[in-house]
């Protein structure tokens, strides 16, 4: 693996190297170490793969080329200048140990951070409402609703509409909203999807919101970031954005195959342990087609009901859930 | 910049001349003072930059029971728990201690003589106790009713506030205590007066924190 | 684990199992084995080198002096030695955890060789320790040091209260040491957020370690605040207007000043964490009306004026080190000084920042993400400062300065990856990630570290009288700055590929040659602590010929350096007039910078006194009965604590007197030491004729 970064990364520069600006060539040595050598999963935002990402990646760049051709480079360059030329024993260079202000100097060193912090305040002033993960995507395509559950330590996503439900697989259609409303059974957790954008808090008792979407079809990296105990590293999903058609053949796969979202089923997922852990518990003999554990019959009162239950620290109430007789079927 | 130092010379050629001032650039060595001063202003700034600190405990406290208010998780609430009577009571006790112990730092300036301080502190001590005693009822009363701060956020956030409260009393008590205790063994000798002086502050200062519990806790709750 | 289930045991909670060792020998699953023989070797060098101190002691008849002369002080300047002595102490502890994790990182491609637990312990330790017990004492011990003298003063305004904020320091330093050998740490990371850190999730003593270390230490720091701040304005020398103090001592007021409003938010959280716990109230549970949201206002209340309180007195160790080694006044003092206060006031408004992500709306963010882009501002102008102090001087690289232009270098970069934080729109993307992690490193160790460490450099000559040896100081200086760039400069990238922090494994092979990196950094920096010893031992065996007993090794500037090397216990034979900035510069440039008072007169300083050391025991004793719940022991301190404070206010005569002939033999001692001195130029200081006696060389050159 590492072979094969250095040899991108030398025809990358390559191809860089025509163009003058420095933040550029940067911008490609990263870009070649951030999208890296998997090809099956997303990463980074750098190599952003939904509008909220592309932009939080444009912003990224501004930013940095901003402060590194504004601030870095002219601090760098005069550093190593001035520290050279009136070194100890320089002759070259006048001494005047008693200077201690020069006014054009001061109105420079206070004029030249409060210019560049007044640009980045508008800048993050308007980027910061415009892209607020509450803020629904326009789109002239209907968003597909996601219900966000955190356990420890694996993602549950309930799906209202279509009434299923998985853990390990985040499915949905490209090229249209993604909406999604989070909370957390257990402690605090942060969900996060890099390649699409943003990433926020699921907390027991609380609803948070966010809107992603990605542009085309492909597989993401997706995480909790907010240490949670022992398998907080495998927290791990994959964030999957498919065609329609895929979609909706995903949706009626996980229809035929899932496993009854019923009490069972729930007391399982609410133990502690990772996904690997609590397929071995649910799907021991699972006729899943990947690695991840589907449910059929989760209700769309579910995760109202659930965050109501953690909220007054009651068990849920058994409407929540598929009746229990769907078990033995 | 030469300019400068010749001006130096000149000033101090002119000070030695007139022998009245008589200052070296940068620093002197001169006649030593006493400090003794400088530290009893220096302890009661300290006790005054202790309580700003204290101050800002208990508006954590504050902030963090105004914050759990509305989390009664269907346990009793404000208007079940609080009894406006005994608080206010309790709340003339300590603004009346107040008063005493003001009574107390008067006759120490003034040079009374020092029975009269003494009385006046035990008045105090007396108001701090009865003062106690009442809140530590207050507090069975609402254990009785339901009101353990085990049942919601919001009695976690009342029993986080009002007993801290509560507890700088006790220690306001117990310092009391030990005041006239330096009086009993020490008489009246500075350090003594600058204990008295910053129990004083430190008394006041917690009838001004009850006056906000009255106000918001109370009042606020019953409103 | 509740309180009453407890209450019949006289031990409490404790018995065989509580030792991790013992625990190790009793299971026969190899992964538990490994760890264990980790922790237990951990554990068995505390247990070892508290030994061998002790036996040391012993061997050489110490205890008396020990106890006499360092202990029972109230010198500022013993305490000030002491927390400097504590904080490497744990920086060893610390360093030696960090390269731990970043072995683990390099193996971590789908597991390695410590469980999530072991580096859960691990990385809460190392954050712990770092800010609360290595960074807080640091820069605690040299304005401890360094203050009283800049401002002419015999000690600070209080100073066995000094001596009991140290033992408090000491005794949360102690318990986290304690928790290798007995019982766990929390596995909650340094700021602990509940509803994980709640019994329910973690029922064991590890959280309990945490709460009250961190409650000793925010004590602590707050009696250091009140005590630092009442010290610079009440115990000026007469003449020192506030402009005319050092920089030093300014960033030292704005950090006591920030410690006395941060430090209550930090130890109210704790005990409300700690009620939660204990006697199951519901601050922060998810139900039952807790919130959880409200720990995190209150701990980033104290968290992010934390994070100045660190930076700043680097700030005054940097702003001292540009003008001396410059050989030049400080260029825009006043400018500085109302950066430094900017920096103090600003850092109180911007704490969302930690946690953007939590679903507040846009224009919240934004605000505080305005907020903290203007701390930008002022800390940009300290930037050009000290580049505008060496211009028109002449720079002398020696160990401080090369950490200093170190500093300049890596804090920019530093910087600007805060202001990229500090958009939410970018926070969205790398909060909790590595990136991170890589940002307030960046800000901690080439900021508050390097600072700290040119500090040490700077007035250790000052402090025990000879100079440190200056090669040893530049490999280790190198060490360090190369070391750390390479530790840190991979998890920049590693986070902007998503690898979120705390991560003990990971699956993404594409991680693993930056991870490798960060490790070969992490293991330059063991060589950079390794490189400190030796030079400090080399140091010590070389002492003779490097002396400095003048006292001004460095053609320094400010009042700390007009005083013999060590200073007399009492500092100044006479409390100086002031009326100058730069004020001992001045003095030597008009050739009376060694002068002989008219008189001398008996000076009073405070006497030992064992309460310092009394608190920190009976604190350690409490907080460790709380821990393991052993409440007979919880009380019986409390007892002592209580009855130790009564039994001080009664006391009287807590002055001793050192007549005024003493006084006079010491200072015409050094008189004469300093005149018969050789004034050395610049370009010999590290030579041994330095014998702390600049030669004046502030003279304007044109060319």
């Amino acid at each position: 693996m590492p072979k094969s970064i250095m040899s991108v990364s030398v025809l990358q520069m390559h191809g860089c190297g025509s163009q003058q600006a420095v933040t550029l060539s940067v911008q490609c040595v990263a870009l070649v170490l951030l999208s890296g050598c998997n090809s099956t999963e997303h990463l980074s935002f750098l190599n952003p793969q939904g509008p909220i990402a592309t932009a939080q990646s444009e912003h990224f760049w501004l930013v940095v080329a901003i402060l590194f051709i504004l601030i870095a480079l002219p601090v760098f360059i005069g550093t190593v200048w001035i520290a050279w030329r009136y070194r100890y024993g320089a002759t070259k260079s006048k001494y005047v140990p008693r200077w201690k202000i020069f006014k054009p100097l001061e109105y420079f060193s206070w004029g030249i951070p409060i210019t560049i912090v007044i640009f980045l305040s508008i800048l993050v002033w308007e980027d910061t409402e415009r892209f607020d993960p509450y803020r629904p995507l326009t789109s002239s395509t209907p968003a597909t609703h996601v219900q966000v559950i955190g356990y420890d330590w694996k993602w549950l996503f309930v799906y209202p509409e279509q009434g299923i439900a998985s853990v390990g697989m985040l499915a949905f259609p490209a090229g249209q909203p993604l909406t999604m409303e989070l909370t957390s059974a257990t402690v605090m957790q942060s969900f996060f999807i890099p390649a699409l954008g943003s990433q926020i808090y699921a907390m027991g008792g609380m609803v948070t919101q966010l809107n992603l979407q990605a542009d085309r079809p492909g597989r993401f990296l997706g995480e909790n970031t907010m240490y949670s105990g022992d398998g907080f590293h495998q927290q791990k999903f994959a964030a999957v954005a498919m065609t329609q058609a895929d979609f909706d053949a995903w949706v009626q796969q996980v229809r035929a195959t899932g496993i009854p979202f019923d009490a069972t089923a729930l007391n399982a997922i609410a133990m502690q342990g990772t996904k690997a852990q609590l397929r071995t518990v649910l799907a021991p003999a699972a006729p899943a087609f990947d690695s991840n554990i589907y449910f059929t019959g989760a209700k769309a009162n579910f995760f109202t009901d659930l965050v109501m239950s953690v909220m007054d620290d009651k068990p849920l109430p058994s409407t929540a859930l598929a009746p229990a007789i769907t078990k033995g079927q | 910049m030469i300019s400068e130092l010749f001006k130096r010379v000149e000033f101090y050629l002119d000070a030695r001349q007139n022998k009245e001032i008589f200052i070296y650039p940068g620093l002197n060595l001169g006649a030593e003072h006493s400090n003794v001063h400088t530290q009893a202003e220096a302890t009661v700034f300290g006790f005054w930059v202790f309580l700003m600190s204290d101050a800002i405990i208990f508006g954590m406290a504050f902030a963090t029971y105004a914050t759990l208010l509305q989390g009664t998780a269907g346990s009793p609430g404000p208007r079940e728990l609080y009894h406006l009577g005994p608080i206010f009571i309790e709340t003339l006790l300590l603004l009346t201690s107040s008063f005493t112990f003001g009574m107390a730092s008067i006759a120490m300036k003034y040079k009374h003589p020092t029975s009269h301080l003494v009385g006046w502190l035990l008045v105090t001590l007396v108001l701090g106790v009865i003062f106690l005693g009442m809140e530590l009822d207050d507090f069975r009363t609402m254990f009785a009713a339901g009101g353990l701060p085990t049942q919601s956020g919001f009695l976690s956030g009342f029993f986080g506030l009002v007993p801290l409260h509560g507890l700088h009393v006790t220690a306001g008590c117990i310092w009391l205590v030990c005041m006239l205790g330096q009086i009993a063994v020490h008489g009246l000798d500075s350090e003594t007066k600058l204990g008295l002086l910053r129990l004083a502050l430190f008394w006041h200062f917690l009838d001004i924190v009850w006056i906000f519990i009255f106000s918001v806790v109370y009042l606020g709750g019953l409103a | 684990m509740s309180w009453s289930t407890t209450l019949n045991h006289p031990l409490g909670l404790l018995d065989a199992d509580s030792f991790p060792f013992l625990a190790m020998l009793g299971s026969d699953d190899s992964d538990i084995f490994i760890n264990g023989l980790l922790g237990s070797f951990a554990a068995a060098l505390v247990v070892i080198s508290v030994m061998v101190v002790v036996a040391l002691l012993t061997r050489y008849r110490a205890w008396r002096t020990l106890w006499f002369d360092w202990l029972t002080s109230a010198d500022h300047k013993k305490i000030g030695i002491m927390y400097v002595v504590l904080a490497l102490v744990m920086l060893v502890r610390a360093i030696a955890e960090a390269v731990l994790m970043r072995a683990q990182g390099a193996v971590g491609l789908d597991g390695g060789f410590l469980s999530s637990d072991h580096f859960a312990q691990l990385f809460s330790t190392h954050g712990t320790i770092m800010i609360f017990f290595m960074a807080m004492p640091f820069l605690t011990g040299l304005i401890n040091y360094v203050v009283p003298l800049q401002i002419g003063a015999r000690d600070v305004a209080f100073p066995i209260l000094n001596s009991i904020s140290l033992w408090l320091t000491v005794a949360g330093a102690a318990l986290v040491m304690t928790s290798l050998v007995v019982g766990v740490f929390s596995t909650g990371g340094w700021f602990g957020y509940p509803p994980y850190t709640g019994t329910l999730y973690n029922p064991g003593v590890g959280v309990d370690y945490w709460i009250w270390s961190l409650t000793l230490a925010s004590l602590g720091s707050t009696l250091t605040g009140i005590n630092i701040a009442v010290t610079i304005y009440k115990k000026r020398a007469p003449g020192m207007k506030l402009y005319y103090m050092p920089l030093f001592t300014w960033t030292a007021l704005c950090t006591a000043i920030m410690m006395i409003f941060a430090m209550p938010p930090l130890t109210v959280v704790t005990l409300q964490l700690a009620l939660d716990r204990y006697l199951d109230f519901h601050f922060f549970t998810n139900g039952l009306g807790g919130n959880q949201m409200n720990f995190l206002n209150m701990f980033w209340l104290f968290g992010h004026p934390e994070v100045y309180i660190l930076i700043l007195p680097a700030f005054g160790v940097y702003s001292e080190i540009f003008s001396t080694f410059s050989g030049k006044v400080l260029f825009g003092y006043k400018s500085l000084v109302w950066a430094t206060m900017s920096i103090a006031f600003l850092s109180f408004l911007v704490w969302l920042h930690h946690f953007f992500t939590m679903g507040q709306s846009g224009h919240i963010n934004a605000v505080f993400g305005i907020a903290s882009m203007l701390i930008g501002i002022p800390t940009g102008v300290k930037i050009y400062d000290w580049m505008w102090t060496m211009l028109r001087g002449r720079v002398r690289f020696s160990v401080p300065m090369i950490y200093s232009l170190a500093f300049i270098f890596l804090f920019v970069i530093g910087g600007i990856t805060g202001i990229m934080l500090a958009n939410p729109i970018l926070d969205y993307q790398v909060h909790n990630t590595v990136f991170l992690v890589a940002h307030f490193h960046n800000m901690a160790v080439p900021g508050v570290l390097f600072g700290m460490l040119a500090g040490y450099t700077f007035w250790f000559p000052k402090a025990f009288g000879f100079r440190l040896d200056e090669r040893w100081g530049r490999i280790s200086a190198y060490c360090w700055i190369f070391g750390w760039m390479g530790a840190f400069f991979p998890l920049y990238i590693l986070g902007l590929m998503g690898l979120p922090r705390r991560s003990v494994a990971y699956e993404q092979a594409s991680y693993v040659p930056l991870e490798i990196v960060a490790f070969v950094g992490a293991l330059l920096v063991a060589a950079a602590l390794m490189a400190l010893v030796i030079q400090l031992w080399v140091s010590i065996k070389h002492r003779e010929e490097n002396r400095v007993f003048v006292g001004d090794p460095w053609d320094g500037r400010s009042l700390e350096w007009a005083t013999s090397a060590p200073p007399p216990e009492y500092n100044f034979p006479v409390v100086p007039s002031i009326n100058d900035r730069d004020a001992f510069t001045a003095a030597k440039e008009f050739g009376v910078g060694y002068q002989e008072p008219d008189t001398y007169v008996n000076i009073e300083i405070p006497q030992n006194s064992a309460m310092g050391p009394v608190f920190g025991g009976t604190s350690f004793l409490l907080a460790f009965g709380l821990v393991w719940q052993i409440w007979w022991l919880v009380i019986l301190t409390g007892l002592v604590t209580i009855g130790t404070l009564v039994v001080r206010g009664f006391q009287r005569d807590t002055l001793k007197i050192i007549p005024a002939e003493t006084v006079c033999r010491a200072h015409r001692h050094w008189i004469q030491a300093a005149r018969s001195a050789q004034p050395i130029k610049r370009s010999q200081e590290h030579t041994a004729a330095n014998k702390g006696r600049a030669a004046l060389e502030t003279v304007e050159v044109s060319t």
